[in-house]
């Protein structure tokens, strides 16, 4: 056989086998989704969205584990957003090169990469225990934060060093200062990227159920949270909850809680993506 | 003496024994360059023997290159502009450069020119607009973009773009003007109309002028200076240095023999 058509051969094989692994990632994703929707799709109604939770599936709802969520999903970027922006903005233009500052870079890296369990045990030991806060919507809030940290820290600083060096020199050569620079002209040219950050991050963030039920968010929540400082569930627990329950009725409201939890992530990265696409047509250089 | 002193006080950007390092990379080698005021001076010279990286030291752009370092003085206006307590913000204001390839911000028309005086804090709508409209006219570019000045400027042509940019520079008045090759990306139509608005600017400016092109030199400058290697090989009025220059290797240079 010519060296030429082994060659070939090789190349159609891999082809395939690509053709295969995607077919075989989207076959699985549709099939999960099409048998959640079946179930659950005829369960979504105003009753199930307003209702708490209850000891009968057809009676109960997930109004306090929505809320929650949306609890943990606004207090999480307010606290995640400035203090992982003014990190990258920090470590990106401020910071000198030193052994120290390698030290950090290559921690914040790492962290990243660090399972969200330990996480939860970090949240229940500062936050829950040493600052008092128990199992309280802020207490999983602060710990959800420091998870989504190091993405929104490297995604600011990846954005800030994508900006054209051309932008900084027109800025300084007209007199202005280093924080009117960042300000005027890094961050508004850098926010496609930092925004498409922070959204996937916090998309993530409300997927996580792990390390809030290390920090003690519960399973069984009768009442819908009004403050921070409130006991709290959150949708993946819910469904958690919902699914492991004997009961055929459960696994209905927690296919029909699946769709909406689902729902919520699509959104949010449907939004990143409207973002990203709208500011790369903006700005081009 | 007393003449000697006379001429310091005026000409007011001087350059003394100045080297500059990237890191173990000599480029700059011990250049002693007085500017004269109120004319252009051009920089000629082979690729990569060191003149932007002079131009950028008037206004401290090399500050940002990683392991840069100098020694020698640059005296503006009677001060070291590398000694400590000199404003950076405030040399850049009267000190002003346009760069090779046009650089507007991803902003309108109007914001690029009134930037400079928005960082300093004015706000006077009135006073805007009436800079925005007299630097516009001074770079020729009133007539052409009159009508979109809230359009964004990366939607103008190089060649506008590049006098927006002058513009934009001209809006802080500083009293000298930097320019690191600014035609070498326009075509030859825009070229003309940014030398002659060179040749303008010099009645209230110092301008400096890099340039790869010779006949542009020739053309519109007062003084050439001609680096090679790193070193000021020689520093003459323009029509001397093209007719008959001091040194053969000049001789060399202008003519073609290499570059
Ligand atoms: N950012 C930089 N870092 C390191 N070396 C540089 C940098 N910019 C220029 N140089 C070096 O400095 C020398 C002079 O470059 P430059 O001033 O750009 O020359 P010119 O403008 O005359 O073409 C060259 O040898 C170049 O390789
Ligand atoms: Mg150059």
């Amino acid at each position: 056989m010519s060296k030429y058509n082994r060659n070939y051969i090789v190349d159609k094989t891999f082809q395939w086998f690509a053709i295969f692994c995607t077919a075989f990632g989207v076959l699985s994703l549709l099939l999960f989704l099409g048998n959640i929707c079946f179930d659950g799709i005829g369960r979504i109604n105003w009753q199930f969205m307003t209702s708490l939770p209850s000891r009968l599936p057809e009676k109960a709802g997930i109004i306090s584990a929505f809320v929650g969520t949306l609890w943990i999903l606004v207090l999480t970027a307010i606290i995640a957003v400035p203090v992982g922006v003014g990190a990258g903005i920090y470590l990106e233009e401020y910071a000198g090169k030193s052994r120290l500052f390698d030290f950090f870079e290559i921690n914040i890296t790492n962290l990243a990469g660090v399972p969200s369990i330990i996480y939860g045990l970090l949240g229940l030991e500062v936050f829950a225990r040493l600052m008092n806060m128990g199992g309280s919507i802020l207490a999983g809030a602060c710990t959800l934060s420091l998870l989504i940290l190091p993405v929104i820290i490297v995604a600011t600083r990846e954005s800030l060093k994508a900006v054209p060096k051309s932008l900084r020199e027109a800025s300084f050569a007209l007199g202005a200062t280093k924080w009117q620079t960042i300000r005027m002209q890094l961050l508004p040219a850098a926010s496609g990227g930092i925004v498409t950050g922070i959204i996937l991050s916090l998309a993530r963030a409300i997927g996580e159920t792990a390390p809030l039920i290390v920090v003690g968010a519960l399973a069984y929540v009768p009442f819908v949270p009004t403050s921070p400082t409130d006991e709290f569930t959150v949708m993946p627990i819910q469904i958690f909850n919902w699914i492991s329950r004997p009961q055929k009725g459960f696994a209905i409201d927690a296919a029909a809680a699946i769709i909406i939890l689902l729902l919520i992530t699509f959104v949010m990265n449907g939004i990143a993506l409207y973002y990203r696409n709208k500011w790369q047509k903006k700005v081009k250089w | 003496m007393a003449e000697k002193s006379k001429m310091v006080e005026k000409e007011s950007l001087i350059a003394e024994n100045v080297n500059v390092f990237y890191g173990d990379n000599h480029v700059i080698k011990n250049v002693s360059i007085v500017m004269p005021e109120n004319s252009i001076t051009a920089f000629i010279g082979p690729s990569g023997c060191g003149k932007s990286t002079f131009l950028r030291l008037y206004n401290r752009m090399n500050d940002y290159i990683e392991g840069f370092r100098k020694d020698g003085s640059i005296i503006f206006n009677g001060k070291e502009i590398y000694s400590k307590d000199i404003q950076l913000e405030e040399l850049r204001k009267k000190i002003g450069m346009v760069f090779q390839k046009p650089n507007p911000f991803p902003k309108t028309v109007y914001e690029n020119i009134v930037y400079g005086l928005r960082i300093q804090g004015v706000k006077d709508k009135a006073l805007l607009d009436e800079v925005v409209e007299s630097t516009l006219k001074k770079v020729f570019l009133w007539g052409e973009v009159k009508d979109q000045l809230k359009k964004s400027a990366l939607a103008l042509s190089g060649g506008q773009q590049q006098r927006l940019c002058i513009a934009r520079t001209l809006a802080v008045e500083p009293s000298i003007l930097l320019m690191d090759e600014p035609t070498s990306a326009l075509d030859p139509i825009s070229t003309a109309k940014l030398e002659e608005l060179v040749f303008e600017l010099k009645k209230t400016l110092t301008v400096v002028i890099v340039t790869h092109n010779m006949q542009q030199a020739a053309r519109i400058s007062d003084k050439t200076a001609f680096f090679y290697m790193g070193e000021l090989k020689e520093f003459s009025p323009t029509k001397q240095m093209f007719t008959n220059p001091k040194e053969e290797i000049t001789q060399n240079y202008i003519t073609g023999r290499f570059g």
